[in-house]
């Protein structure tokens, strides 16, 4: 069935959770602000990747990871015209120049590079094909996605910490009653300035982002620095009222069961 | 007469009011409005503050079915729904994977305003874009615990195993509890 959806609902780090989780074979097409990237698994390890019109064959992937030097680089274009990654590096194995070792980590470093810049999209769309496989030319390596997933992790860790912190942007701002406290004596950066120019218990922060032009992630980063400073509090809704009654009628648990029971026995026969 | 109720929850069109139409004995008597937000516009009506279907068991036993607004601003209508409620079910669009966070935060909700058992609804699993919910089941965060099943909310079979799931969930839970 189908697994696709939007990378502003559905982060990179979830899908590839999810791929590692249930073992997935197949590729991940993802179309975002970078191009169309493609990144096969197999069993729920990466494979195979590649991202936009990025040369991503053997020799260019050598050369990257500085294996091989710009003249044979050169060369091994050129003779990778007629023959497959596969052969190729056969060839270079067989001869000397590399070892299968050092084919395979290049490769590894090269795909896990790929799969890292997609944590930088924030846009776009996904889905996952369970038959697409890579070219049968090139050379498919296995990377388990766990230390990825966590790279991943911690890039959102900034965000999940100051959402957190600053749960909703629609409660509003007030200062701190910190009687001798001078603004004018505090070293505040532009945006700093430009949001305390605002602060007023009317005030919800997504307004102030809004007036000031900051997305969320701009305007929390703002906003917990003026917290952990103490100049700011954030004025937080009333606490929620008292725990609603209990469902069952307070009777013995033997009634209680009858009841679901007789539910049960009615539901059945609907 | 006794009444007992459970909740029908989830996120914007999820499928609650036809989940409780499909069972309901009664015509569901429905608060639904037209949808004035653009984004919003996936149908063309929405619940506004609640729908109510009604089952009777027996002669002195009634279950009540309600269904919250999905939209987030009518939230303020969940607690009290919420009070008293035997149990509750979350319904899931299968097909719209970006409902899925939402939906894991209003399980989250109900599970704060009663510890009642509840059931999630993995709803639209005719539908070729439906997602596998053993994959949805990693998307949502839910423990293997929590009991995720795929559902038709048209379909009167399926919606009755759900709630017969969800009070097999209430039994158990009576059985394990103490006196």
């Amino acid at each position: 069935m189908a697994l696709k959806g939007n990378l502003r609902d559905f982060t990179i780090t979830q899908i590839l959770n999810l791929i590692n989780l249930a073992r997935k074979t197949g590729t991940l097409v993802v179309e975002g602000p970078g191009g169309v990237a493609q990144v096969v698994f197999r069993e729920g390890k990466l494979a195979y990747a590649q991202i936009g019109e990025e040369d991503n064959s053997l020799a260019a992937v050598l050369h990257r990871s500085k294996k091989i030097n710009p003249a044979q680089y050169r060369i091994l274009k050129e003779r990778a015209n007629q023959v497959s990654d596969k052969e190729l590096g056969l060839v270079l194995i067989n001869a000397g120049y590399i070892t299968q070792q050092e084919v395979i980590n290049a490769l590894q470093q090269y795909f896990s590079s790929v799969v890292r810049r997609l944590f930088t999209w924030a846009e776009g769309i996904f889905h996952f094909d369970n038959d697409a496989q890579p070219p049968p030319d090139r050379i498919s390596v296995k990377v388990s996605l766990e230390n990825l997933i966590i790279e991943g992790s911690r890039q959102l860790r900034e965000w999940a910490q100051l959402q957190e912190e600053i749960p909703s942007l629609d409660m509003a701002l007030k200062f701190a009653d910190r009687p001798g406290t001078n603004l004018k004596n505090i070293q505040l950066s532009v945006e700093e300035w430009r949001v305390v120019s605002y602060i007023h218990p009317k005030n919800s922060m997504r307004q102030i982002a809004q007036t000031t032009k900051m997305n969320d992630l701009e305007i929390r980063r703002v906003v917990y620095s003026l917290l952990q400073a103490g100049l700011v509090e954030i004025i937080r809704p009333a606490a929620p009222a008292a725990q609603p009654p209990v469902a069952l009628p307070m009777v013995n648990k033997t009634t209680q069961k009858s009841l679901v029971q007789r539910l049960i026995n009615r539901i059945r026969t609907l | 007469m006794q009444t007992v109720k459970m909740v029908v929850t989830g996120p914007f069109s999820a499928g609650k009011t036809q989940f409780i139409r499909s069972v309901s004995e009664i015509d569901v008597v429905s608060t639904e409005r037209k949808i004035s937000a653009e984004a919003e516009k996936i149908k063309a009506t929405t619940t506004v503050a609640m729908d109510f279907g009604r089952i009777s068991i027996d002669d002195d036993l009634v279950l009540f079915l309600f269904g919250t607004p999905g939209q987030k601003r009518f939230d303020f209508m969940w607690e009290i729904l919420s009070e008293g409620m035997l149990g509750f079910v979350v319904i899931v669009d299968s097909t719209r994977p970006e409902t899925f966070r939402e939906a894991r935060s209003i399980l989250e909700t109900f599970r704060a305003y009663a510890p009642t058992p509840y059931i999630v609804a993995a709803n639209k699993q005719d539908l070729p874009d439906a997602w596998d919910v053993e994959d949805m089941r990693y998307a949502l965060r839910l423990d293997e615990k929590v009991k995720l099943l795929p559902c038709v909310a048209r379909d009167k079979e399926s919606v009755k195993n759900i709630l017969l799931e969800l009070l097999y969930a209430i039994l158990e839970e009576l059985e394990q509890s103490k006196d």
